[in-house]
C-alpha cells in the first residue's frame, strides 16, 4: 500500500515537472483568436476583490479588452491612453477591461497586491484583473504587453472585431497621428465595417 | 510496482538536472562576458536610425556579411539574459563575416542614462544601434510579418534572405541557426 501510494506522488511530480519544463521554455505562442472569432468568457480576480465576467456588464455592447501589466515602459506610457478609453467609451456601451497575464513567479514586479497598488495610483477606473491560471492570454493568443482585443456583441456572443495597438505611437500620447482602436469602436458605434482590422505594435513578452 | 518508482525517480532526476544544466550555463555565460577583460572603449556614442535607415545599412543585400540583428531594451528582462549568447557569437564568428548587431528598442531620452551605462556595466562588444520610429505598425512588418511586436526578437540576413525569430536564444540555440544558414 505505501508503495502505490508512493507511486502515485511521485507521478504527480514527475507530471508537475515536465509541465514546468515545457512551459518555462520560452518559445512562441502559436494560436489565439483572429478577426471573427467568438471570444471565452472570462471569471476573473480584479484588483477590487471581485470576481469580473463579461456578465458583470450587463449592459456592454462589447469590451476593449487590454492584456497589460504593472512595469513595461510601454505598458506604462499607455496607462493614461487605457484610462482615457474608458472614459470615451464605456457610457457608449464599450467599457476598458485589463488583465495582467504575467506570471508574477517570473515577474515580481505584477503581484496581485503591486497590480492593486498601480490600480489606485493610476486611478484606473477600469477592472484590472490578475489572471492566475495564466490560461486567458494563451486563449486570445496575446504575446505582448500592451495587447488589444475588441469585442463586439453580436446575438448574445462576443465576436473579435479588432487586435492590436492602441494607436500608431505607443511611447508617446501627444504624438499620435492615428487612433487605431478608438476609429476602430467608432465605426462599431455607427454600423460601419472597421477599416484597419490588426495593427503591429513593439510590446513587452508575456512573462509566464 | 517498485521498479516503476525507481523509474519514475530517475525520470525526476533526470528533467531537475536539466533544468540546473541550464542555469548553470547562462550563469557562467555572464561571467564569460564580465571577464572579457580587454579595455576596449565601448562607442562613446549610439548611433540612432529610424527603421528605413536601419534597413538600408543592414537589411539589403551587401556583402557577404551576414547580420544578426537582435531587437532588445535594458529593461526588457528576457532580452538581457539572451544577451551572453549574442555576444559570444559576435566573438566567435567574427572569421565568418558575421556580425551582431544589437537594436535597441529603450526610449531616446534613455540613451545617456540607460543604454550606455549598461553597454558599459557589460562591457559589450557587439555594434549597438538604437531605434527611434514610432510607428511600429509599420515597420514591424517589414521586419517580418510574423513578428506580433514582442521582444526579444531576432532576424538573420545572409544572402538578403532573412530569418526571423520571435523567440529567446541560448548560446547553442543560436549557434544551430547559424550554422544552418551559413
Amino acid at each position: 500500500m505505501k508503495t502505490r501510494y508512493l507511486f502515485v506522488l511521485l507521478l504527480v511530480a514527475a507530471l508537475g515537472a515536465v509541465a514546468f519544463t515545457s512551459f518555462s521554455n520560452n518559445g512562441p505562442t502559436s494560436g489565439g483568436y483572429t478577426i471573427g472569432d467568438e471570444a471565452a468568457p472570462i471569471n476573473l480576480l480584479n484588483v477590487d476583490g471581485t470576481m469580473i465576467t463579461y456578465d458583470s456588464f450587463p449592459d456592454a455592447q462589447g469590451f476593449i479588452v487590454i492584456f497589460t501589466c504593472n512595469t513595461c515602459p510601454y505598458a506604462v506610457a499607455s496607462e493614461d491612453r487605457i484610462n482615457a478609453l474608458d472614459a470615451e467609451f464605456k457610457n457608449q456601451g464599450y467599457p476598458v477591461i485589463a488583465i495582467n497575464p504575467n506570471n508574477p513567479a517570473v515577474q515580481p514586479e505584477d503581484t496581485y497586491e503591486l497590480m492593486q497598488q498601480k490600480a489606485a495610483d493610476k486611478s484606473f477606473s477600469f477592472p484590472y484583473l490578475y489572471d492566475e491560471s495564466k490560461t486567458v492570454y494563451a486563449e486570445y493568443g496575446a504575446k505582448k504587453t500592451p495587447h488589444v482585443y475588441l469585442l463586439n456583441k453580436e446575438n448574445d456572443k462576443l465576436i473579435v472585431k479588432y487586435i492590436g495597438a492602441i494607436d500608431d505611437n505607443v511611447r508617446n500620447g501627444s504624438a499620435v497621428k492615428e487612433r487605431f482602436l478608438a476609429n476602430a469602436v467608432n465605426q462599431l458605434l455607427i454600423g460601419e465595417e472597421i477599416t484597419l482590422k490588426e495593427t503591429k505594435a513593439i510590446g513587452c513578452s508575456v512573462k509566464v | 510496482m517498485k521498479k516503476w518508482c525507481l523509474l519514475l525517480a530517475v525520470l525526476l532526476l533526470i528533467i531537475s538536472c536539466n533544468q540546473k544544466d541550464s542555469k548553470r550555463e547562462e550563469a557562467s555565460l555572464e561571467t564569460k562576458i564580465e571577464n572579457q577583460g580587454e579595455v576596449v572603449p565601448v562607442n562613446d556614442k549610439v548611433k540612432v536610425y529610424d527603421y528605413n535607415e536601419l534597413e538600408r545599412e543592414f537589411f539589403l543585400p551587401t556583402t557577404n556579411k551576414t547580420y544578426v540583428i537582435n531587437f532588445w531594451a535594458t529593461w526588457c528582462k528576457p532580452c538581457i539574459e539572451e544577451l551572453p549568447a549574442f555576444e559570444k557569437l559576435n566573438a566567435n564568428y567574427k572569421e565568418a563575416n558575421v556580425e551582431v548587431v544589437l537594436v535597441s528598442l529603450d526610449f531616446p531620452e534613455k540613451i545617456e542614462n540607460g543604454v550606455i551605462p549598461f553597454m558599459e556595466k557589460n562591457n559589450l562588444q557587439s555594434k549597438v544601434v538604437l531605434l527611434d520610429d514610432p510607428d511600429a505598425n509599420t515597420w514591424i512588418p517589414k521586419v517580418s510579418p510574423e513578428w506580433s511586436g514582442a521582444i526579444p526578437a531576432t532576424v538573420i540576413i545572409r544572402d538578403g534572405k532573412r530569418y526571423f525569430f520571435e523567440r529567446t536564444f541560448t548560446y547553442e540555440t543560436l549557434e544551430k541557426e547559424i550554422k544552418t544558414i551559413l
